[in-house]
């Protein structure tokens, strides 16, 4: 497949821009009410934004719906002030108003000049087409209805099967007065199955789901309709069986992929830019120093093919790249954005994010994960004497401060004498961030990414995001479960 | 603020627009339409250290459309508000909707629950301020925190208003206006010892300006509960009572409430499928919504299908005495609506109160939770199992600040073992609530 034969820059401007009248020099002129006085960096960042969604219970195709959004957000910096303003039209007009508005966070100095459009090339990291279009509706409809019919005939347990299929189309452009001029075209799609189970009383849930930077027709192939039902129903039934779980300190031992949501937590919210800059993280300062135990190796990287934390360049235009965090245990890096990395004398690292254009830019994770070490997962299981082995996780949360944090599992087992027994109901595990990296003691050969389901918020933005990690052991952690 | 926001004038125009977008849908053949559009404009301006660190304009706007071919139903939702767009969504929504199934559920909700009276409820309330102004209340309420002694570093403090309208209509021939505002002011502050750093923070939050907290309290505040936290080691672990203060006590009743929300009940999806009747609470504790309270933070006159709203007690006495539903969800339940598309509206208590030193007179040995972190919530099973920080409570009385532990147990439970409310109660949300003394939960320290 060669999709990526049209320059995205170029479908951009068709789809952003020529609507509402505008070309590439309407965007000097944009940016020149922006750079009022004062004013030592601006940017305009154009979205337009096509959402599709597809909903089934009890067997039928409930609701179907259609959302379409877009805009121009504008930023105006001096030094650590931003003035920001949108609007949801791009027209002349808008970007003269957003413009002016914007650029009152400063009222005196000198007057800059945007710089001329400096012609960078990257490489795009999905296929920049349409994801909503290659499947006709009744072929979307059929996918939802044969995840329902797999479900139910997997076991007569199951009592609802609720089934969503969801994408966007999202067309991202960007200029800036440092010269900036880049597009991005992003798929982003999702297929999810949910399903109870019932048995002699008890009910559970199971759930599973996956998809990431690519078209529906992609999903189709790759059979995510039966393979997601059969895991979810998988998964309630497990928890049918489960017992309270335990209470106290114990080694967990914690499955590849999906699991990795630990980093994002543990370290990851902990090595923006923002909270370094600021102090405000407990990792603030510990560039260099030993923040986890010796082999642990931690990046961040948003130039994974068509992973959902993936972008061809960041919402500032910077091209992705793959930022080491943690290297053989040290604090080697942060996720920056421009004005973090501007005040801390560091590099941008393709890490500027936003919810959409009526949000304004942070640094924000993109697929973080742990590199894979030597042990097979069967040894590090046998490790254990009296342990937890947790799979699968409902997400996390942590305070950058403290460095508390906590993940919650949604399927766990009990590891006796070094095998895998008694499935235990979801119980929150707590620790502090860099103790627990620290405990970290076997790291698996099993290295996976998260199946595409991630989504992350941070000061009431969300933004999907990628995990994984080999097999781990952490030698101690808190266990919020109800036996002792 | 510094854009004057006419909200007359917007209703106006929203309201033609629905009616626009009404006739739209007839014409392109949908049965029944309804019709949700709102315009909300504000600023935000954030002050660290300071210094102003940033300045935002708000204003949002979007209309989201739900066509009805038969018992068919599809969506389309957009904040373009040309005509085209307008017309395209109808048209997508309506060609949607040829895909899904019948559900004989599906449908606006009957004609005879509409509201008929739409009182002002006292919800808007402008707030004519510069942005020089909004940056002195938030540079007072910074500064205030930033004097205390121990307060070593600032997540800064941020200044938002915002006002806006809501219009809903349907084919019914019901439209319904509401306009709203809520202004707020919030300071975070970093303190620090040879243990490390702690956080917290503050608000105020309200329709009306004039009942801002002064700026320097809500500062002040911030540092203290920042302080308060230095120092914190872990709790024992044991079986013990749980205190959750006011603002941990409304999620317990956020999770109530998920659980008797028609959707979750059709589903089958809740620990409380089937409860209708039983006890939950003990027979002193009664919990309810008052969805016309004038002035409140979630009142309305309708809810989001335009059905009118009423009081409602959820647990009276103690007992399960009703579930939360839509027209749709109680359809599926073959009940009625109790006026709750779009969830309960000004929840209170009724409730024997108590001082929070009589509580904890009460409590004897266990954890106050000040923190509560994660989403170890399960209302399929009812299952609870968080992280959490607080303080920890010997002879009656705060002894330590307490982090890093997890609090377990059952919302079934939590709730019957609900010893005691406090009159501290928080005002600033949907919920009023007082603190919650739980008998006994699993403590992991």
């Amino acid at each position: 497949m060669n999709l990526n034969s049209i320059d995205p820059l170029d479908e951009a401007q068709a789809l952003l821009l020529s609507p509402g009248g505008l070309d590439l020099e309407a965007l000097d002129t944009g940016l020149g009410h922006a750079m009022g006085p004062g004013i030592d960096f601006a940017d305009l960042f154009f979205q337009r934004n096509w959402q599709e969604s597809w909903s089934l219970e009890d067997g039928e195709v409930k609701n179907a719906g259609y959302h379409i959004d877009g805009g121009v957000g504008v930023r105006a910096q001096a030094g650590e002030k931003t003035g920001f303003a949108y609007s949801n039209q791009i027209t002349a007009d808008a970007l003269r108003e957003t413009g002016a508005t914007a650029s009152g966070i400063a009222r005196s100095g000198a007057r800059l000049a945007p710089q001329p459009v400096i012609r960078l090339t990257y490489p795009e990291r999905y296929a920049g087409r349409d994801p909503l279009t290659e499947l006709s509706a009744e072929e979307k409809v059929a996918m939802l209805q044969e995840a329902d019919r797999v479900a139910r005939a997997v076991d007569p347990a199951v009592s609802q099967v609720s089934v969503s299929l969801s994408g966007e189309f999202d067309v991202v452009m960007v200029r800036a007065s440092d010269g900036t001029l880049a597009a991005d075209i992003r798929p982003l799609v999702r297929f999810n199955v949910s399903v109870i189970a019932s048995r002699n009383g008890r009910r559970e849930r199971g759930s599973a789901g996956g998809g990431g930077r690519f078209s529906m027709a992609k999903l189709k192939q790759d059979g995510v309709a039966e393979r997601y039902a059969k895991e979810a129903v998988r998964q309630a039934l497990v928890n049918l069986e489960a017992v309270d779980a335990p209470a106290g300190q114990l080694p967990v031992v914690l499955g590849n992929g999906w699991p990795g949501v630990l980093l994002h937590e543990a370290v990851g919210h902990g090595l923006e830019g923002d909270f370094n800059r600021k102090g405000s993280s407990a990792f603030a300062g510990k560039m260099g120093q030993q923040v986890a135990a010796r082999g642990v190796t931690v990046v961040d990287d948003g130039t994974l093919s068509n992973m959902r934390g993936s972008m061809s360049v960041d919402d500032e235009g910077t091209p992705s790249q793959c930022t080491p965090l943690i290297e053989d245990g040290k604090l080697t890096g942060y996720m920056q954005d421009k004005l973090n990395a501007r005040l801390m004398g560091m590099a941008p690292t393709g890490n500027a994010r936003r919810e959409s254009y009526a949000h304004t830019v942070m640094p924000r994770m993109t697929n973080t994960y742990m590199l894979g070490g030597q042990h097979e997962p069967e040894e590090i299981i046998k490790s254990v004497k009296r342990g937890l082995y947790a799979v699968s996780f409902g997400g996390g949360q942590v305070d950058i401060t403290s460095g508390k944090f906590v993940f919650s599992a949604s399927e766990a087992y009990m590891i006796e004498d070094g095998r895998i027994t008694t499935p235990v109901k979801g119980a929150t595990l707590i620790g502090n961030g860099p103790d627990v990296m620290g405990k970290i003691s076997m790291i698996g050969n099993d290295m996976a990414l998260d199946t595409g389901i991630g989504v992350c918020g941070k000061e009431g933005q969300s933004v999907p995001v990628g995990v994984g990690q080999p097999t781990l052991k952490v030698d101690e952690i808190t266990i919020g479960g109800t036996a002792v | 603020m510094s854009q004057a926001f006419d909200a007359q004038a917007q209703q106006r125009v929203l309201e033609s627009r629905v009616e626009r977008v009404l006739e739209y849908a007839r014409r392109q053949g949908a049965d029944a339409c309804e019709i949700g559009a709102s315009i909300h404009q504000g600023t935000e301006v954030s002050v660290r250290l300071g210094e102003v660190e940033t300045l935002e304009l708000a204003r949002d706007q979007g209309i989201g459309i739900t066509v009805y071919l038969g018992q068919r139903k599809g969506s389309a939702s957009t904040s373009d508000d040309s005509e085209q767009s307008l017309k395209d969504a109808v048209e997508k929504a309506c060609a949607i909707a040829r895909y899904t199934g019948e559900d004989k559920a599906t449908g606006l909700a009957d004609a005879e629950l509409m509201a008929t009276d739409i009182p002002d409820l006292g919800l808007h309330y402008s707030w004519d301020i510069s942005p020089d102004q909004a940056i002195d209340l938030a540079m007072r309420c910074e500064q205030a925190g930033r004097d205390i002694e121990g307060i070593s570093n600032s997540e800064g403090a941020t200044l938002s208003t915002s006002e806006g309208v809501n219009v809903y209509a349907n084919s019914h021939g019901f439209i319904g206006s509401q306009l709203g505002s809520r202004h707020s002011l919030s300071c975070m502050l970093i303190g620090r010892d040879e243990q490390g750093m702690q956080r917290d923070y503050d608000y105020t939050s309200e329709r009306d300006p004039s009942r801002l907290r002064a700026p320097e309290d809500v500062g002040r505040c911030a540092a203290e509960r920042t302080l308060k936290r230095l120092g914190a080691g872990r709790p024992d672990t044991g079986r013990m009572p749980v205190l959750f203060d006011p603002r941990m006590a409304s999620g317990l009743v956020g999770h109530l409430l998920n659980s008797i929300a028609g959707g979750a009940l059709y589903r089958d999806s809740s620990f409380l499928c089937d409860a209708l009747g039983a006890s939950l609470f003990p027979d002193w504790f009664t919990l309810g919504e008052r969805p016309r309270e004038f002035g409140a933070s979630a009142s309305a006159a309708f809810d989001s299908e335009g059905v009118y709203t009423r009081d409602n007690d959820y647990i009276e006495s103690g007992r399960l005495a009703s579930y939360m539903l839509s027209s749709y969800s109680a359809r599926r339940l073959n009940m009625s609506t109790t006026g709750n598309a779009g969830g309960a509206r000004n929840v209170r208590i009724e409730a024997p109160l108590k001082p929070l030193e009589a509580l904890l007179e009460e409590m004897g040995r266990g954890v106050i939770v000040t923190e509560l972190m994660g989403q170890g919530v399960n209302t399929v099973t009812g299952d609870y199992s968080r992280g959490a920080a607080g303080f920890w409570v010997e002879n009656g009385k705060i002894v330590r600040p307490v982090e890093e532990f997890t609090i377990a147990g059952n919302l079934s439970d939590m709730y019957a073992g609900l010893v005691g409310v406090g009159n501290d109660i928080d005002r600033r949300g949907s919920i009023h609530t007082g603190s919650w003394l739980i008998n006994d939960m699993m403590v992991v320290g």
